[in-house]
């Protein structure tokens, strides 16, 4: 029979370049969380997703917020006394549940993110009106009305481009990235 | 003249057009050279990386292929750009299965890439090549009277990239001295503005907003001096969603160091992109000292 490596034994392979040490290191003595400028609002701090991937809870792991709340401040990663990279923990474990489509529903993060990477494979820079609807849908009608309200003022000083902008090599670019992935699109 | 590859990023484009323009405006006064990169394509910012690994740092080597095509090192002035483009060359200068994995997919664009390289954030030129020295000797309208909070953020400092000081560094505050202005006594200078999370996570992302407003309020800033596009905007153009959020009053100008620096050497306000701000930028120039008192 073959062996099915474990949730956390899944995470940690997802650590590419990630040049810590194992998250099995971890002591459990909370830098990360007395840290992270957004602990606040997490459904579990740093610390103890950590324990839960160690613990191998998976459902538990992937239903919370707490990695897609992870703002890459690496403030965590920098104090870790056993040297994790916590903030490339929270990379691995996004990736996981983008592939297997495993986050919650309600989370913003997930969607801008696919949104912004299809908007660079297609035209290999960013734009930002594309990307608002992915995010701006999701607000209360308060909420969307302030988001407006800031966007409207940018344009009217012109910063915000009113054009997409694309690169010229862009069937190159294109190639260069389908040998990495395949881009899933028939056009 | 020295002379870089310069990788402005998408940001600078419009959103932080003054960014772009008073980085080359102040680098010109030290004969520094920031050559664009011809074609370049978005680093991916944070999102790629949540994506696939392999693809991120596909994407941000192209950029340094091309630099390294016409043999300079590349300046990044965003932060996030910085730390992309820094650890994606690290990796493939360490790691020869991703160098041949990355190469295999460059050929598609005729690039190659050996990592022969360095990677440069645009405040490093500033601080190491430049040095607060020479920027003393060429201030001409020294900033006297004028508090300037620095703002380091996240990702210039972190992660660490050569073993730095990443708890207490001195270079921005050493940069501002040199403009001839105070630096801001600001504990939350090197705290997280939040980054994406103001589209993601919106509540979360103003509050930390609010905290590093009312920490540099607090300390006497008359301004706060920032070195990345996202951090600048972040600051300034949700300061108003702030005010509503919390009841707050803030009207606290954010400019970008260069904004600051290219004052002090004597360059028009206009030529550094002053003036489409959201939060005015005014009580910078009233708070300067007359020249005659200086």
């Amino acid at each position: 029979m073959a062996l099915k490596p474990s949730f956390s034994d899944e995470i940690s392979n997802l650590l590419y370049a990630a040049h810590g040490n194992p998250i099995n290191a971890c002591i459990q003595c909370g830098t990360c969380s007395g840290t992270c400028p957004v602990a606040n609002y997490m459904d579990q701090t740093p610390r103890r997703l950590i324990g839960m991937i160690n613990a191998d809870l998976k459902e538990d792991v992937l239903d919370c917020n707490t990695y897609w709340f992870c703002a890459s401040c690496y403030h965590c990663t920098v104090r870790c006394p056993a040297d994790i990279d916590i903030a490339g923990v929270m990379y691995a474990v996004k990736r996981y549940s983008i592939w297997n489509k495993t986050y919650s529903e309600d989370l913003v993060g997930p969607k801008f993110s696919e949104a912004f990477v299809k908007t660079i494979v297609r035209t290999g820079r960013s734009y930002e009106p594309i990307l608002a609807p992915t995010y701006m849908f999701h607000f209360g009608p308060k909420d969307f009305f302030h988001e407006a309200v800031t966007a409207s003022k940018m344009m009217l000083k012109g910063r915000i481009p009113v054009l997409p902008p694309r690169i010229k090599r862009l069937e190159n670019f294109k190639n260069m990235i389908r040998k990495i992935i395949p881009l899933g699109e028939s056009s | 003249m020295k002379k870089y590859a310069y990788f402005p990023g998408c940001s600078l484009e419009k959103m932080a057009s003054s960014y772009h323009k008073s980085a080359l405006e102040t680098t010109e006064v030290f004969d520094i050279e920031l050559q664009e990169l011809d074609d370049w394509n978005c680093c991916g910012a944070t999102t790629y990386f949540h994506v696939d690994a392999i693809l991120a740092h596909t994407l941000v080597a192209r950029n340094l292929a091309m630099a390294e095509k016409e043999g300079l090192d590349l300046v990044a002035p965003c932060s996030a750009c910085y730390k992309n483009a820094y650890f994606t060359n690290d990796y493939i200068k360490n790691d020869p299965d991703l160098k041949e994995h990355i190469n295999f997919a460059l050929e598609e664009d005729d690039l190659q890439f050996n990592a022969e390289i360095e990677v440069f954030h645009l405040i490093d030129i500033f601080a190491n090549d430049v040095g607060p020295d020479l920027i003393k000797e060429k201030v001409n309208n020294p900033l006297k009277g004028l508090i300037i909070a620095p703002y380091y953020g996240c990702q210039i400092v972190r992660p660490r990239k050569n073993g730095e000081e990443v708890e207490n560094p001195q270079f921005f505050e050493d940069i501002i001295s040199a403009m001839g202005a105070e630096p801001a006594y600001f504990p939350e200078r090197l705290r997280c503005c939040g980054g994406s999370l103001i589209m993601t996570n919106r509540v979360a992302a103003l509050n930390m907003v609010r905290i590093l407003l009312q920490s540099a309020e607090k300390n006497g800033a008359h301004v706060i001096a920032t070195a990345c596009p996202l951090c600048q905007v972040n600051l300034e153009c949700y300061q108003e969603q702030v005010n509503e959020e919390f009841g707050t009053d803030f009207k606290l100008p954010i400019l970008y160091f260069t904004q600051l620096l290219g004052l002090a050497l004597g360059i028009s306000p206009k030529k550094l992109g002053i003036g489409i701000e959201l939060v005015s930028a005014t009580p910078v120039f009233s708070k300067l000292l007359p020249k005659e008192a200086n």
